[in-house]
């Protein structure tokens, strides 16, 4: 048996190869439910209402990956250009910093305004951390996969000491309770951000904004001159340098874009869902690195990071409704171990063909 | 075999990179033990003059060090016949001479030596016999003591065929297009590559640059078109300076270049034969708006050249790493004519070529000089250039050894100047 790089890539198989992995572990995981007792197409069934169909289940849904559509586009759009952004966590975070202390500042202020200055802070918090990593890899060569990666602590632990080891503008000091369960500052009513309601469906702004996000991402890769330097950049750096790219500012642009995305997460974070600083939600969620998953699913292709965004929030919201006495929450993690090893693992056969010969 | 690039493991100690190859003696037993070697390896490099510490590591080592050490490699193993590929391109001059006292200790040992060379002057220092390689071929095998710079040159460059010889006088040169200006730069490793070399290239002139391979051709061929900084020196462009170590200011002042390294260089092997071809362009007005691309315009550009420049391939989309490499050179000729360049660096343009291909980039080369370009052509191959340039520079260990008039010049003259001798 051998396994030999395909000459061409048929534009069918990037369809037929995730929709045959994903159907394969459907199949694994229905053995895994058998041998533990449960009816593998009633759970299945069950499993996709929780996700999708049931009442209130894809508002549920959204939330779970508005965020990771954020983080998703993020490491999309740096490793693109082989630039290897893994601190999409903390730039998360730096952005649900920056994003909560302008919500905090402009309390008073009328609600676009409060909007647009923590969509823009939380961006620009998220761009300033990765720039960090950004400049460090243009002009001294220094790995970015581990300084952005240390980053991630950093910014974690900066995040923890507002909340609980400071008096920070950012914790509520407020009352008792406040002072004995540390816990960050409520937004006001007006820093909360709008959504609609479509069909029963709750589309929060954050996750408009992410597909907002997604098409100009899009656009920016595709069509544009910026997109195309990228491109060159990522396939041959030597290429660009003779094309007379350059290369170093483009290294810091396009971290500085995918932190920027990050920090979007961050702040809609803060303005969609939970309207305060909240660390230990934050840090349990594991937005970033679950981010870096959904970009590799989704072969850097941004329309794909939201859907396998949706599928994945789908199926973490799934685990939470279901669990239960009958069906222990490890069973879904199982399935979604099953599904992440089966699509990347399906990766192989889109680039690769599997020859038998004896 | 001491190959040209070391294959030795830098972490490692010396003596460690010794028990490497070792399948018969100490290194057959699962546990490493290279304390066990490193009194056989002081022996050997006491008794070849391979002054190394057996407890070095190999990062620590200068290139000249780690040489012995591949060599002490092969000792080690007792080998009988050593091949030395190009062992002192690396060495400064006083290494060479060390290692010229080695190679001779282990000839007066039995053992048959193989020292591939450019160098003449070395090959004469340090030989018994000496064979020439043409072309794949083995032109002679003479003696050293009987032979001369001279002969050798002849014997490397071989009798010329006067059918190729370029015919026309051709046209009168126009103005100075090209000019160096005593330009020093750094090669890869950090030492001069380029050393005071001046040149001028006129319009619609093909100005050849003869010479051995690593004599400088690349650095010079970089520096001109600014992916190589000038550590000293100026060149400019239609009487213009351009900024030093600049891609896109060589790009802007005029300058195109077809790059030896095709593949890794000359353009994105991942991306799309359409994305090749404008790899520069794409920040001109006729493809652009403003930040946007105009994909139609791309698209419609790409099947123009692949139409006009034949290029074989199912399509302006296919990635450009599947093209022949006949193929990928006329996408890169025609990307680089179609910016109107005022001169043009091409070097080696019809490496890897079949007949046709080769055909086709001289004819383009020359259809570019007689719009009034000016053309550095670099070559290794003698016949090419004596073929198409009106003036020959030979570069010898990176400075410019001669200028000679393309129409009276003598292969053996040319042959003699591009091994070093005078």
């Amino acid at each position: 048996m051998r396994i030999e790089r395909r000459l061409r890539q048929p534009w069918w198989l990037t369809v037929v190869v995730p929709v045959l992995s994903i159907a394969v572990a459907f199949i694994l995981s229905a053995f895994v439910l058998l041998l533990t007792g449960h009816p593998p197409l009633r759970s299945f069934h069950r499993l996709f209402d929780a996700a999708f169909t049931g009442n209130g289940a894809l508002s549920e849904t959204i939330v779970s990956a508005t965020p990771l559509i954020f983080t998703g586009l993020a490491a999309a759009v740096a490793f693109r250009m082989n630039l290897f952004n893994i601190g999409g966590e903390g730039q998360l975070f730096a952005g649900a910093i920056t994003g909560t202390t302008v919500g905090l500042l402009l309390a008073d202020s009328p609600s676009p305004l409060i909007f647009a200055a923590m969509i823009a802070a939380g961006a620009a918090g998220g761009a300033l951390l990765a720039a960090i990593p950004g400049i460090l890899r243009a002009f001294f060569s220094t790995n970015e996969i581990i300084t952005s990666l240390m980053l991630n602590y950093v910014v974690a632990l900066v995040l923890e000491y507002l909340i609980f080891d400071s008096h920070s503008y950012l914790r509520d000091t407020s009352g008792f309770e406040a002072s004995v369960f540390p816990q960050g500052k409520t937004l006001p009513e007006e820093a909360t951000w709008s959504s609609w309601t479509i069909h029963g469906v709750v589309l929060p702004l954050g996750f408009v904004l992410a597909i907002a996000v997604a098409v100009l991402v899009w656009v920016l890769y595709s069509r544009t001159r910026f997109g195309f330097e990228v491109q060159v950049i990522g396939d041959s750096p030597r290429a660009g340098r003779y094309a007379g790219m350059r290369t170093r500012r483009k290294i810091v642009a396009v971290m500085c874009l995918s932190g920027a995305i990050a920090g979007l997460g961050g702040a809609s974070q803060t303005g969609d869902f939970r309207h305060q600083l909240d660390p230990r939600g934050l840090r349990a969620a594991n937005y970033g690195y679950t981010g870096i998953v959904v970009a590799a699913l989704a072969r850097y292709n941004p329309f794909a990071v939201v859907l396998v965004a949706l599928l994945l929030g789908g199926l973490q919201n799934a685990g939470f409704t279901l669990q239960g006495a009958d069906f222990p929450a490890g069973l879904v993690g199982v399935m979604q171990g099953l599904i992440l090893f089966c699509a990347l693992g399906g990766e192989l056969f889109v680039r690769y063909r599997v020859r038998f010969a004896w | 075999m001491v190959h040209q690039h070391f294959r030795l493991v830098s972490p490692f100690t010396v003596a460690e990179n010794v028990v490497l190859g070792d399948h018969r003696g100490v290194g057959r037993s699962f546990v490493v033990r290279p304390r066990a070697i490193e009194a056989r390896v002081e022996e050997l490099s006491h008794r070849y003059g391979l002054a190394v510490a057996p407890r070095a590591r190999i990062w620590q080592l200068s290139v000249g060090e780690q040489q012995r050490v591949e060599i002490l490699k092969a000792l080690y193993q007792d080998a009988r016949i050593l091949i030395l590929d190009e062992p002192t391109a690396v060495l400064t001059p006083q290494e060479a001479g060390a290692l010229f006292e080695t190679i001779r200790a282990m000839a007066a040992d039995g053992r048959t030596i193989i020292f591939i060379s450019h160098k003449l002057h070395e090959v004469m220092a340090v030989a018994d016999r000496v064979t020439v390689l043409r072309r794949g071929q083995s032109v002679a095998t003479v003696p050293a003591a009987g032979a001369t710079p001279r002969s050798l040159a002849s014997l490397m460059v071989g009798h010329e065929i006067e059918a190729g010889r370029r015919q026309d006088g051709g046209s009168e040169p126009g103005a100075a297009v090209l000019e160096l200006e005593e330009v020093w730069a750094d090669g890869d490793r950090g030492v001069a590559a380029l050393r005071d070399v001046s040149l001028t290239v006129c319009a619609g002139e093909i100005v050849g640059v003869a010479g051995v391979a690593g004599n400088g051709q690349r650095e010079l061929a970089e520096t001109i078109v600014g992916m190589r900084p000038a550590t000293a020196g100026k060149v400019r462009v239609g009487g213009r300076g351009v900024r030093n170590g600049d891609p896109r200011a060589a790009i802007g002042a005029g300058v195109a270049y077809v790059p030896e390294d095709r593949l890794g260089t000359g353009v994105a092997p991942g991306l799309s034969v359409a994305s090749n071809v404008v790899l520069k362009a794409y920040r001109k007005p006729q493809v652009s708006l403003g930040p946007m691309l105009r994909m139609r315009r791309i698209r419609e550009l790409a099947e123009r050249v692949i139409e006009r420049y034949d290029v074989r391939t199912s399509g302006p989309n296919v990635p450009a790493w599947q093209l022949s490499g006949g193929n990928l050179q006329k996408v890169v000729l025609a990307r680089e004519f179609s910016g109107e360049p005022v001169a043009l660096v091409a070097a080696a343009p019809t490496r890897g070529l079949d007949v046709a291909g080769i055909e086709t980039v001289h004819s383009y080369l020359r259809d570019a000089a007689a719009r009034g370009v000016a053309v550095l052509l670099i070559s290794e191959d003698l016949d090419e250039i004596l073929m198409l340039a009106d003036r020959i520079a030979v570069m010898y260990e990176g400075a410019i050894a001669g200028e000679r008039d393309a129409r009276v010049a003598t292969v053996e003259e040319i042959g003699l100047l591009m091994a070093g001798g005078d």
